[in-house]
């Protein structure tokens, strides 16, 4: 187990250069970002000169990289161009994404799971083809519409909600965005529950357990969820870094100062120190997620061990 | 004392929201001047510095937090005194500014004429990386202390400016300067405190200026909370409470905001809720003409646009634009077609005048085509039209002129759009001279005067000259007008050097832009200034 983990971490060193380093160099072939920094007019040549050294982009670009990377090791993400250090930016963008991610994971699993579980043991009857429907209406409708159409009728027609989001963020401001950003992965889970039930629902060991008496509930939370939630949990895993880093529509509608916000303003504003910071810390989000998901499944089945 | 005044607030706000009493005594009418109200915002771009702000969410903040020595009217763009007593000049050139006695800053410091001539050398300070640098160009000594070729600065203070006493000081420029006054109510030339010298870092966390409003928290990228200043000396005292500005990323959300009571202002009316918008708001959407206008220009340092016959082609463009089917289907009639390269808001004395376009700003299919043949056609058969496709509803309009263009011309392929992913990519390709046929250009005005929408545009190698248009003539009598002590013939010269400006059409002037408004029943008194910020101080909360 140990050293599984131990090669799993050098195994993160690549990927993690990598995609830096391919992020790096995506925001550099955009163009000279100074060029931005003056609105409709031409910044004067030599405070444009005196910016592009003050944020190194007078270096090659691999310089700049090193350079970069040299920094990230001791904690100094670079400066944004409203002079806020982007470690300032991040300490106030991920706890707000962080309670988001949280509470879209929970509605995936609370009512995604349960949903998959009700229609994979009752497959082919009215409750199964119905949510099956409903599940294929999310999964087809794009976040923002689902978005804005909640936004618009539990906002302003009906006043059950505030349409934006405050500064704090709070969990129960999060619920309704909560739910639109977990909208299609929550119908994935169902369907990848309910396929998984109700494939392992005739399974041997289920027979065993039926034959030898045991009461149905115990079945169903012992032996059938167990196995059947491997595939569900590697998903579930997998989205964490996903939702942190696709929240930027659902951030936009409800006007969440989060993670995806951040990016989006990076991303306009063509600030190659904010992206590549926020990414860099989103990459290691997902790779951590899937290592726990990884050491997860021998919680789940025993039988898989790590060499 | 700010405990105080906090608490003082609270009680008022909680006051208003239980029985909608009036609070603060001095109301009249039902308003509620200690009630504060909530607008959408945009994080601005750079710090918060006077000399640094170049865009319009930082300066709605600068606006509410610094008075200058002169101040445009909200209504008429008319430069008045404001913290100038008076400015003296014989030769337009040396200038002796006395300033008013009795202001200063929120935390108690005078404003002397040490605090103009501090704020101004910092602006002009090379090693202080201020973007509105070159609003002090025409002082003297200006090129010692910012370099044009960036190269060391051989000076930190501007030879041209001297203190005289605590509330006189002289400005001396390089060249003679007629409206020089004039500019002087732009946000960059505001005075600054020594705090702001002092502990910079921690100014910039929370800025302090002599205006209407004091700032009373500030989140960076999320809110900032200003509140009236009790102690303001100025006549324009805040007639609420306060503002707080909410960042909204989206204007989309803000409107909605706005329709579900959440929010009270909003400056920018999204495009996609123009048709809806007079029904959903009545009386409280305002449209309002700003000191906004959309051009196309031309790069004139590609051999093809400069040769001989061109003007006629570029006319030619111009006639088969059909800018009142534009301005009405894709904008909603929030841009009125444009008549001349300035802006209505400027006003007769201003300038402005209706019409020096004439036909050349008028749609007619079979003139334009007739034209563009006499001219030698379009270069290569076709024109592209670049824009940045990122922000605003470029898109939109340029193909609708595309459109309208192709249909002149019986031509499919006479003209297509060019986008460019990113502005500040479109903004790298103008600057390194990429340009291979007209693209998008727009200018908002710094100051209300004819000059600032010539000749930072048209001078030769001006600062926005960005297609490099040069032109003996129009150079000449930007020259004279600038010369001129008499304000009314100054105006003339440049009106003279407009027509210079038409005869070649150095750019096709599209629309002048308005501002928008929409706000909640809570609010009266909201007016957009020309530059289409709200005038905070002006609005009354019931």
């Amino acid at each position: 187990m140990g050293r599984y983990v131990a090669r799993r971490l050098l195994q993160m060193i690549p990927v993690f250069i990598g995609a830096t380093l391919l992020i790096f160099l995506m925001v550099n072939v955009m163009g000279d970002p100074i060029a931005g920094l003056c609105g409709d007019r031409q910044c004067d040549p030599a405070t444009a000169a005196q910016l592009r050294k003050e944020f190194g982009l007078d270096k090659p670009v691999v310089q700049q990289y090193l350079t970069y990377m040299g920094n990230v090791f001791t904690g100094d993400f670079g400066t944004a161009f409203n002079g806020q250090p982007v470690t300032e930016l991040m300490s106030s963008a991920f706890p707000v994404t962080i309670r988001l991610t949280i509470v879209a994971i929970l509605f995936e699993i609370v009512i995604g799971i349960t949903l998959g579980v009700v229609t994979g043991l009752r497959r082919g009857r009215p409750i199964d083809t119905s949510v099956l429907l409903i599940t294929l209406v999310v999964i087809s409708v794009p976040t923002f519409v689902t978005g804005l159409l909640l936004q618009l009728l539990l906002g302003v027609e009906w006043g059950w909600i505030k349409p934006s989001v405050s500064t704090d963020a709070t969990f129960d401001e999060l619920i309704v965005p909560g739910l639109v950003l977990a909208s299609v992965s929550l119908a994935y889970v169902t369907r990848l529950t309910r396929t998984s039930i109700a494939e392992n629902k005739t399974s041997d060991y289920v027979r065993t357990a039926i034959a030898k008496g045991l009461p149905r509930r115990r079945v169903i939370t012992k032996h059938l969820l167990r196995n059947s939630l491997i595939p569900v949990v590697t998903f579930i895993g997998t989205d964490i870094g996903a939702l942190m880093g696709g929240a930027i529509v659902t951030e936009r509608i409800f006007n969440i100062h989060g993670v995806g916000y951040q990016l989006y303003q990076g991303i306009l504003r063509q600030n190659t120190q904010t992206v590549v910071g926020f990414v860099t810390v989103l990459v290691l989000v997902f790779l951590v997620a899937n290592l726990l998901v990884d050491l997860l499944y021998a919680v789940l089945d025993p039988r898989i061990r790590y060499a | 004392m700010r405990g105080a005044t906090h608490a003082k607030w609270v009680a008022c706000a909680a006051a208003a929201a239980l029985a909608a009493t009036a609070c603060g005594g001095d109301s009249g009418g039902g308003s509620d001047s200690g009630a504060v109200l909530s607008s959408s915002w945009g994080d601005p771009q750079n710090p918060l510095e006077p000399a640094n702000t170049n865009e319009v969410q930082g300066g709605k903040v600068l606006d509410m937090i610094f008075r200058g020595l002169k101040r445009y009217d909200p209504e008429t763009g008319e430069a008045s005194d404001m913290l100038a007593e008076k400015i003296e000049t014989s030769d337009s050139q040396n200038f002796t500014i006395t300033i008013k006695d009795g202001w200063t800053f929120s935390n108690g410091e005078k404003v002397t004429a040490k605090s103009f001539v501090d704020a101004w050398n910092y602006g002009a300070s090379l090693k202080n990386n201020q973007k509105n640098a070159y609003f002090f160009g025409y002082i003297e000594g200006y090129d010692k202390t910012h370099p044009e070729d960036g190269s060391k600065q051989s000076a930190d203070t501007l030879s041209g400016l001297k203190v005289v006493d605590d509330r006189t000081f002289t400005v001396k420029l390089s060249q003679k300067f007629s409206t020089f006054p004039d500019t002087l109510g732009y946000p960059a030339y505001a005075p600054l405190p020594q705090a702001f010298f002092d502990d910079h870092a921690a100014w910039l966390s929370k800025p302090v200026g002599n205006g209407p409003y004091t700032i009373d928290s500030y989140t960076k990228g999320s809110q900032m909370s200003l509140r009236a200043w009790d102690a303001y000396p100025g006549a324009d005292k805040a007639q609420n409470g306060g503002v707080d500005l909410k960042v909204y990323t989206d204007n989309n959300t803000a409107y909605t905001d706005l329709m579900a009571g959440n929010l009270d202002l909003v400056d920018d009316v999204p495009a996609s809720q123009l048709k809806n918008v007079k029904a959903d708001l009545g009386d409280r959407y305002l449209n309002t003409p700003a000191g906004i206008i959309q051009t196309l220009a031309f790069p004139f340092y590609d051999k093809n646009w400069n040769k001989p016959g061109m003007e006629k082609v570029r006319t030619g463009l111009s006639r088969a634009i059909d800018r009142d089917q534009i301005t009405n289907t894709i904008f909603q009639k929030t841009r009125t077609p444009a008549t001349d390269w300035t802006s209505p808001v400027l006003g007769e004395d201003g300038g402005f005048k209706e019409g020096p376009c004439g036909d050349a700003c008028e749609y007619d299919a079979a003139e334009a085509k007739k034209l563009i043949e006499e001219g030698g056609g379009l270069p290569g058969g076709q024109v592209k039209i670049t824009y940045n496709a990122d922000t605003g509803s470029h898109k939109q309009w340029v193909d609708a002129v595309c459109n309208s263009i192709n249909n002149a011309l019986g031509n499919d392929r006479a003209c297509v759009g060019n986008p460019v992913g990113t502005f500040a990519d479109f903004r790298s390709q103008i600057t390194d001279l990429k340009m291979s046929g007209p693209f998008r250009a727009g200018w908002q005005m710094d100051y209300p005067l004819i000059q600032n929408f010539l000749q930072p545009l048209y001078y030769t190698n001006a600062s926005s000259n960005d297609g490099k248009w040069s032109n003996k003539d129009f150079d000449k009598l930007v020259d004279q007008a600038n010369a001129e002590t008499d304000t009314t013939k100054a105006v003339g010269l440049f009106q003279d050097a407009e027509e210079v400006v038409r005869d070649n059409m150095a750019a096709i002037p599209l629309w002048y832009q308005n501002g928008s408004a929409g706000f909640s029943e809570r609010l009266s008194d909201v007016k957009l200034n020309p530059f289409s910020v709200p005038v905070y101080n002006e609005i009354k909360v019931s």
